[in-house]
């Protein structure tokens, strides 16, 4: 097990190089260098631009060196906790985002969770009442939750919220939660909002989860040691739910694998539908406005979590399923 | 005994003309069995039908806009009218508008006047265009006689311009952004797919952890990072090619997966021994034996991976760092339904998203139709 889990951990450090390669590049496309355009900008508005400031920057991003030069200063900042300045914001940039950050993983997470919580018993139960009503619907609703983009179901839900209640559904707390401190009225008001964009999130992956189910759970129910089982008497809950549905769910743990960074993906557009205060609505700004700084952490920051994601769901894995634990080499 | 068979069965085999089917035959009566599959057929094709001929059936311009007609109701279309005598009167109309200020927001509206019938014409005459670019015509799928008449089906924009319209010249670029790109990501799935299933080793495995690599990152953040860094002076043409290849970039992987797969498992099926055995070259054994019995999975594949293209147009334009304003796709007509008070009012600029999802839906049902077709081993 701590063989797997070492080897997994030198696999995700891997990726998160590769990643952050991937995020620099990013950083570095649009034409020109920042520096010049913040140079411009500052003065177009009539600022008075500090020559050793520029010179200052210029320094601490390597401006003008090699790209493996500029990387290496950006990479070992990153290492230090100094995310780069945001030029749009005149903040460092990472005290703009952790907040925005944290938001975006309690929404996943909570997403992650309905997810499950909807899935696994109607996969038990489509799986067991083979071609039953129930069965036929479920098949139809996941569907059609796989054919609705994530954000015209934020936006059909935003207006019927808007033509039955009138109700302006979005942002993730009422305004005089948003800076308050943690206590039970934030929490309930706090889930008063995020219900929606949860809901919005989880849907296109339970139809997935539940099919992957279904098919795993039919091939358990016709091995013969569910035959066994049933044949010396015990009750019909428990042949199903002893052995066959804990096998059936193992390749489901396995998907968080592909889901998560769907679910990531998903979540960046359904909060800019719904205004949610996350990271994906402060990403699509800084690109548009070329905060490439910003952009660029974002990007990192939003794989590092899929990565991580990915790297916890393989070692649960690997803590229920002994084959995988002992299998791999 | 051998001798015996191969005589009882070769009349049969000689004789028997329809015992004789193509591969293609052969998947496509397999393919006839899935209702559901051959409707959605109908429906693709029905769609890109609309976007090939999309000068021919929008009744307007799709930017032709009337600051008359702003957020006006759709129309819909009647057949049958029912005079005050009781009479009926056949032949297809649209009701007319009539402004109504609405006393809370001191806002002009629009409501569908009864009174008024504007008789509609089907091949309507029209001003000369060219449809699709080649073809000059000078005919319209319908219109109303009148030309100064308002039009409006499915309801008109922020600046007055005919819904309808718009959706149909937005299915030709959302579809073929699909068909592009699907071609695109092919082109590279197959030549990396296809080397690494060929040469496997090292370049095999570095292949598939790339492929590992760009499938465990979330795409939406990675494709407008790199949208956001195109040129902003770029010609429409342009972008719209460079949003199709970004979204290739990612979109290769799973076709790379499926065609490096087919090859692996080809390589020691059997009937390919039986051909190296029989000496024939690698050359032949690859386009003889081994493509022609994976063109099917692959065309399955692609199929299944246009969708993801359509959503991802979609979802880039939508956050307005895909296409831009002049071009008009599902994603770009979505981008006006983004704010909730202009949803409240005009509900009919949903449209767009009803049918991507139609097209989603129609285009997984035919993929999963075609791929059981594609899969001699299947029931």
């Amino acid at each position: 097990m701590v063989g797997f889990i070492i080897r997994r951990f030198i696999a995700m450090l891997l990726t998160l190089v590769a990643v952050s390669i991937v995020a620099f590049a990013i950083i570095q496309l649009p034409p020109g260098d920042y520096l010049t355009s913040y140079i411009a900008q500052l003065a177009s508005t009539g600022d008075q631009v500090d020559p050793r400031v520029i010179e200052n920057l210029r320094l601490q991003y390597g401006l003008g060196e090699p790209f493996y030069v500029q990387y290496w200063k950006w990479v070992t900042g990153i290492v230090q906790g100094n995310f780069g300045h945001s030029f749009e914001w005149k903040r460092p940039v990472w005290e703009l985002i952790w907040g925005r950050l944290g938001n975006s993983i309690m929404v996943e997470g909570m997403a992650v969770i309905v997810m499950w919580l909807i899935a696994v018993p109607i996969g038990i139960y489509v799986a067991v009442r083979k071609y039953s009503l129930g069965d036929y619907l479920a098949t139809v609703a996941g569907f059609i939750g796989l054919a609705v983009p994530n954000f015209f179901f934020a936006l059909i839900l935003m207006y019927l919220a808007y033509v039955w209640f009138g109700t302006t559904m979005g942002g993730l707390f009422s305004p005089e939660f948003e800076n308050a401190r943690w206590s039970l009225p934030r929490i309930w008001d706090f889930l008063a909002h995020a219900w929606a964009p949860v809901l919005v999130l989880a849907t296109a992956g339970t139809a997935e989860l539940i099919r992957i189910l279904r098919a795993n759970l039919l091939d358990e129910l016709k091995k013969p040691y569910v035959v066994t089982a049933r044949a010396k008497g015990l009750p019909e809950w428990k042949v199903i739910l002893k052995y066959p549905v804990r096998l059936a769910m193992n390749p489901l743990v396995s998907t968080i694998g592909w889901l998560l960074p769907a679910l990531v993906s998903g979540s960046v557009i359904v909060s800019v539908v719904l205004n949610l205060p996350t990271a994906g609505p402060m990403l699509l700004r800084s690109l548009t406005t070329q905060d490439m700084y910003l952009a660029g952490a974002i990007i990192l920051l939003l794989s590092v979590l899929t990565v991580i994601g990915t790297v916890i769901s393989d070692i649960l894995l690997a803590l229920i399923d002994p084959r995988i634990r002992y299998g791999s080499k | 005994m051998a001798v015996d068979t191969l005589q009882t069965s070769l009349p049969v085999a000689v004789s028997g003309r329809a015992t004789r089917e193509s591969q293609l035959g052969l998947m496509w009566r397999r393919f006839r069995r899935h209702k559901l599959a051959l409707i959605s057929l109908w429906v693709v094709v029905l769609f890109y039908l609309v976007a090939l001929l999309a000068e021919f059936l929008a009744p307007t311009d799709p930017g032709a806009y009337s600051a008359r007609y702003t957020y006006a109701p759709p129309q819909g279309i009647h057949f049958v009218a029912v005079n005050e005598d009781g009479s009926w009167e056949f032949g297809p109309y649209v009701n007319g508008y009539k402004t109504e200020i609405d006393p809370v927001a001191l806002r002009r509206t629009f409501v569908i006047d009864e009174e008024v019938r504007l008789p509609v014409r089907f091949f309507a005459e029209s001003k000369p265009y060219m449809l699709a670019g080649v073809i000059p015509m000078s005919i319209k799928f319908m219109g109303v006689e009148n030309p100064r008449d308002p039009f409006y089906i499915l309801g008109a924009d922020r600046l007055g311009r005919d819904m309808l319209s718009r959706l149909i010249h937005g299915t030709r670029i959302s579809l073929s952004i699909g068909l592009v790109g699907v071609t695109m990501s092919l082109f590279f799935g197959i030549v990396i797919g296809g080397f690494a299933g060929y040469y496997g080793g090292w370049f095999d495995s570095a292949v598939m952890r790339v492929v590992e690599f760009i499938r465990s990152m979330p795409t939406i953040p990675l494709w407008l990072g790199l949208a956001a860094a195109l040129p902003k002076d770029w010609s429409a043409l342009q972008t719209y090619f460079a949003i199709t290849l970004i979204l290739s970039l990612i979109g290769w992987t799973e076709l790379a997966r499926v065609v490096r797969g087919r090859f692996l498992s080809l390589r020691t099926e059997d009937f390919v021994t039986a051909a190296q055995l029989d000496g024939a070259s690698d050359w032949r054994i690859v386009t003889r034996h081994m493509v022609p019995s994976f063109t099917s999975h692959i065309i399955a594949a692609a199929t299944l991976a246009i969708p993801g293209m359509i959503l991802a147009e979609t979802a880039l334009s939508f956050l307005g760092l895909g296409l831009q304003a002049p071009i008009v796709s599902w994603g770009t007509l979505l981008q006006d339904a983004q704010n909730i008070r202009t949803l409240a009012t005009a509900p009919w600029l949903l449209a767009p998203g009803v049918c991507v999802v139609i097209v989603i839906l129609a285009l997984n049902f035919f993929g999963d139709g075609l791929r059981d077709a594609a899969d001699p081993h299947g029931r």
